[in-house]
């Protein structure tokens, strides 16, 4: 399927735009009295290419189908000003600076723990405000800042979110698996999770025990031998922390080495996310992921949703647009209580953020002093059948639990 | 007193002296030069904003790495292409120092040192004593190189992979003893260290070090046999080389802030210290700081270019910059500077 | 860990090893004969896998059934390219070679992204899921096939290079420049033909990788380094050794990561390069004179 090449940027605004016109025709009559103010610049910092390219490109869908949303929740507009970070620290810091030069009063991103720290100092030192999307290094919101602000889980909140969802879904299907192997790439994120597991788990009492730790390169292109080691370890279920190309790596060893876990527990990307269904098709099937989610049962969800399907269709609403769109909606939500794009005024109105009509699994967006959203959950769901279904917490749940994994050699 | 104006007087005579060894045969028109580009260095940050602050800072650091590189690659001929261990190593040691103990990041770059110079050591010996040369010898760099990423990656003391975080220090005031403050600061301390390098570099090349090893480059059997120990002279090069590229790494965890050994050691960050002086011309004073202008001017000038034409296409920067710098090097094979200082009438001595 | 467990670690070590050595034995051609540093030798790689990819999500034709056009066109293309570019930079310094060769690989690398994208592309065949139990041995059918390639294709060049007439030319060429040009070779044709192999080479051995592994626009270095970690270990020059050391590597690669952590594995690798520079620089197969 041929790519489609983007070469403007206000072509792609105006598309979105058209798309999600459709679904809020009638609100944009009314919001156009909100929208006497001049649009709030956003700086929007991503991994766009380099090594990273795959996540940055799959966030700016969610900047992409932002604007159209924005003005049918009757919230003011934004001028959005992308940067490519190149997946390089350095090069993140650089634009940054030039963003705020170009006149940026707000700045969203970057995915990556490294590249947003760099940014956050460069926020922090000229006082505008930064709303880190997606980043799980907890060191980010220890440092202090005034001006920088985070709506994702740290890697501590991942873990304990995750073993809480876990006693759950043990406690909602009756049972649970008594040994693991735990499974995650030697990255940034899978290290910092690897380290929060021994100090974290013992605080749950969870049923099973760790036999095994394997941990693997993330540039690794060939994961037997990995697998190998893992199936060696005769555990009933596989607990996994990994990416996309990591866990469909992994599941086609699971395969081809015949050996089917109770049960795939994912406390990372990877395994619920659309190249992985769509890749593996039938053998997607099973997965089960304790992971930053949307909430399918809220409102905004829905138009989320929608707007997504017209702008790109074919591909399902997940972890790096929610919580992507959830920035910008930050944004605009901020501008509007706060009345001025000055930065001083715009970080106090975030700080005082409260927005229960939102999209992500939890309460909804408050900050705490360090700036950090510390009321977020992850959401359990499990692959079925192409899709995504939701198992827990109770609030969002939409489906019930398969309990185990149906045998990879069975399916066709 | 009497006294004390005496050894003023013996001291600022020394001091001219010096000067006059290290400078004395530049012709005027480059000291002009010289001495215009300082000048507009030293008041850049009133001329221009932040952003183009940050560029410079940039710039200066890999014309500080370039000079460094240099040294082995210029004047002692050995091509390293995993200069990055240096680096990482400099950071490491006084990032782990500052975080765990509040060393501060000069005392810490004086514990760098006889790791670096160690480390150097090592692999100069390892080439040296077999006889590793050429494409081997660069090889083997980006094998100690990746040793060094992958084993840090799991060493728990610097927090293996999931990175070292610095506590970061408002901006309210500079502290320079710390290295905490805004950029500025910083602004200055690399230029600081790349003036000192520049200097340094030219002392050694004026001084009986740099003719023996602009012997050895040109013809290793010859210098021998005129008795100069090359091993000895190829090791000095390689470790003068790692201990200043190690400061390099200091600062670099001191601005930044963070470190990841994935991305300190990478073998992209040794290919990027080497770039410039590539570029701008191998063995020559003036290459790897005009190496790092242009390439640091050409990354600058096509993104503008790019976000101006609406061109919103992420790797497009990259191609035309792949583009320029085949032309450059099919084009220049000097390098930038030679071809430069043509143009402008100061040429300097090819060495 | 059962001893089951060992041996099919190993089979993947010798079946994946065989596949880097094909690659690795396009570069033991390029640098033994040409002594050109080809630092984009990954992303040529990379190149011959999306043409894979392509032929395949479009036309639905086998890999393995694709090697032979696409190790043509990558040969046309490793031809081309030194003709074109690189023969002017034989005579030049290693760095500058290194500069032309990592400015390439940057602009390959960034065209695929914007060409392709940068999700992972992989080639889905009926057999992809395969594999043959025999015993405790659980062989991955995929990697067998690649393996067999490999081996075939690696024989059908030795064969070239022993017996054909320009084979053997190109072995003058390596041995000995000038003695080749005063018996009146065209050598600047030879070289570029050498290239074209080698880039054949890899071309084959990219299309068998994507059997193995997925492609995205950034897995270029990592086989690049590969490549050269193995010419040197087995040998420049010795097309066997090129064979031998990626065998050394995979298997040490594979039993690494079961034995200690699979992260560092490739530690081993580099220690056994460093290893093989000190104490056998010419590489296990290599022959002295370099």
């Amino acid at each position: 399927m041929p790519r489609r090449i983007r070469v403007s940027r206000r072509h792609l605004l105006a598309s979105a735009v058209a798309g999600a016109t459709s679904v809020a025709a009638p609100a944009i009559l009314r919001a156009q009295g909100a929208s006497s103010r001049p649009p709030l610049k956003v700086g929007v910092l991503l991994p766009r290419s380099g090594f990273e390219a795959s996540i940055g490109q799959d966030c700016q869908r969610g900047v992409d189908i932002a604007p159209g949303i924005l003005k049918s929740l009757n919230l003011p507009e934004l001028a959005v000003m992308n940067a490519d970070t190149e997946s390089n620290v350095d090069v993140a810091r650089e634009r940054a600076e030039k963003l705020i030069n170009d006149g940026a009063q707000l700045l969203v991103g970057a995915f990556d723990s490294g590249q947003s720290t760099a940014i956050a100092q460069v926020a922090e030192q000229k006082g505008i405000p930064f709303v880190i999307n997606i980043a799980a290094a907890p060191d980010i919101t220890e440092q202090g800042y005034k001006f920088v602000f985070r709506n994702f889980l740290t890697a501590q909140m991942i873990l304990s979110s995750a073993f809480e969802n876990q006693l759950e879904l043990f406690n909602l299907i009756g049972a649970f698996p008594k040994s693991v192997v735990f499974m995650h790439v030697n990255d940034t994120f899978g290290t910092a999770m690897a380290k929060g597991i021994n100090a974290v788990m013992p605080k749950f009492n969870m049923p099973y025990k760790i036999l095994d730790e394997v941990s693997y390169d993330p540039t690794a292109r060939d994961l037997s031998v990995e697998v190998a080691k893992a199936k060696g370890a005769n555990a009933d279920a596989l607990l996994a922390v990994s990416r996309l190309n990591d866990a469909m790596l992994i599941t086609r060893e699971l395969v081809k080495q015949r050996w089917t876990p109770q049960a795939v527990l994912s406390m990372g990307p990877g395994w619920y996310e659309d190249q992985y269904l769509k890749t593996l098709g039938k053998l997607s099937s099973g997965p089960i992921s304790f992971v930053p989610f949307q909430d399918p049962n809220k409102k905004l969800t829905k138009v989320l949703e929608a707007a997504l399907a017209k702008a790109y269709p074919g591909i399902n609403l997940s972890t790096n647009h929610v919580y992507t769109f959830e920035a910008l909606l930050i944004a605009a939500d901020a501008y509007k209580r706060a009345g001025s794009g000055e930065p001083k005024a715009l970080a106090d109105a975030i700080r005082t953020t409260n927005i229960t009509d939102n999209v992500s699994i939890g309460p909804g967006i408050q900050f705490n002093a360090k700036g950090q959203n510390d009321k977020l959950k992850c959401g359990t769901i499990q692959n079925r059948g192409g899709k995504l279904v939701t198992l827990a917490p109770k609030e969002a749940a939409n489906a019930k639990p398969e309990w185990p994994m149906a045998p990879y050699q069975n399916r066709a | 007193m009497a006294a004390k104006t005496k050894t003023l007087a013996h001291l600022a005579d020394r001091f001219a002296r010096l000067a006059a060894l290290v400078f004395g045969d530049v012709p005027p028109r480059s000291m002009a030069l010289l001495g215009t580009l300082l000048a507009l260095l030293l008041i850049a940050p009133w001329l221009i904003n932040d952003y183009l602050l940050t560029v410079l800072i940039i710039v200066l650091y890999f014309a500080f790495t370039g000079q460094a590189w240099n040294i082995m690659m210029g004047f002692a001929g050995q091509l390293s292409l995993g200069h990055a261990i240096y680096a990482g190593l400099g950071g490491y040691i006084a990032a782990v120092l500052f975080a765990r103990f509040g060393i501060a990041p000069w005392l810490g770059f004086l514990a760098a040192i006889p790791a670096a110079a160690a480390c150097g050591a090592m692999i100069g010996f390892l080439a040296f004593r077999f006889r590793v040369a050429g494409v081997y010898f660069a090889i083997l760099t980006i094998a100690f190189a990746e040793f060094a990423r992958i084993g840090f990656d799991h060493l728990e003391f610097v927090n293996a992979s999931a990175g070292l975080f610095l506590p970061v220090a408002q901006y309210a005031h500079n502290d320079l003893w710390h290295l905490r403050g805004n950029p500025t600061m910083f602004y200055y301390v690399i230029l600081a260290a790349a003036a000192i390098v520049f200097v340094l570099c030219r002392a050694l090349l004026k001084s009986r070090v740099g003719y023996c090893w602009l012997a050895i480059r040109e013809d290793e059997q010859a210098a021998r046999s005129l008795g100069i120990d090359s091993f000895r002279y190829k090791m000095a090069a390689v470790m003068i080389s790692a201990v200043i590229t190690s400061f390099a790494g200091v600062f670099y965890a001191f601005f930044y802030n963070n470190l990841f050994p994935e991305q300190v050691f990478n073998i992209s960050r040794s290919i990027e210290m080497i770039l410039g002086p590539i570029i701008g011309g191998i063995g020559t004073l003036f290459g790897p700081i005009v190496g790092a202008f242009v390439l640091t001017g050409l990354a600058e000038a096509l993104n503008t270019m790019l976000i101006a034409l609406g061109f919103d296409l992420p790797g497009a920067k990259q191609v035309f910059y792949g583009v320029c710098l085949l032309l450059v090097v099919a084009a220049l094979p000097d390098g930038v500077w030679p071809w430069l200082a043509r143009l402008i009438g100061v040429e300097e001595r090819r060495r | 860990m059962p001893i089951d467990v060992y041996l099919n670690v190993t089979t993947v070590g010798i079946l994946t090893g065989l596949v880097y050595g094909l690659m690795a034995l396009g570069l033991s051609v390029i640098f033994g004969v040409v002594r050109v540093v080809n630092f984009a030798h990954g992303e040529m790689m990379s190149i011959a896998m999306y043409l894979t990819v392509l032929l395949f999500s479009s036309l639905n034709l086998d890999p393995l059934v694709m090697l032979v056009p696409i190790a043509a066109v990558l040969f046309v293309f490793g031809y081309a390219l030194q003709a074109g570019l690189i023969n002017p930079f034989i005579s030049r310094p290693e760095h500058s070679q290194f500069l032309l060769l990592v400015a390439l690989a940057l602009i390959i690398v960034n065209a695929l992204l914007i060409i392709f994208g940068p999700d992972a592309r992989t080639v889905q065949t009926a057999y992809a899921f395969d594999s043959f139990q025999v015993g405790p041995l659980i062989v991955d059918a995929t990697k067998l096939y690649a393996g067999a390639a490999a081996i075939v294709v690696a024989a059908l060049l030795f064969g070239f290079f022993r017996f054909a007439l320009i084979g053997k030319a190109i072995r003058a060429c390596a041995d000995n420049y000038t003695g080749a040009l005063v018996v009146g070779l065209d050598v600047k044709r030879l070289y570029a033909l050498t290239f074209g192999i080698g880039a054949a080479c890899v071309g084959a051995a990219g299309v068998m990788m994507t059997l193995i592994v997925d492609v995205t626009p950034i897995i270029g270095p990592t086989y690049t380094l590969l490549a050269f970690v193995i010419v040197i270990t087995g040998g420049l020059g010795s097309m066997a050794g090129a064979l031998l050391g990626g065998l050394l590597i995979g298997v040490t690669e594979a039993l690494a990561g079961l034995l200690f952590t699979p992260s560092a594995k490739s530690m081993f690798a580099f220690a056994i390069l460093v290893l093989v520079l000190l104490f056998r620089p010419q590489g296990i197969l290599g022959r002295r004179s370099i």
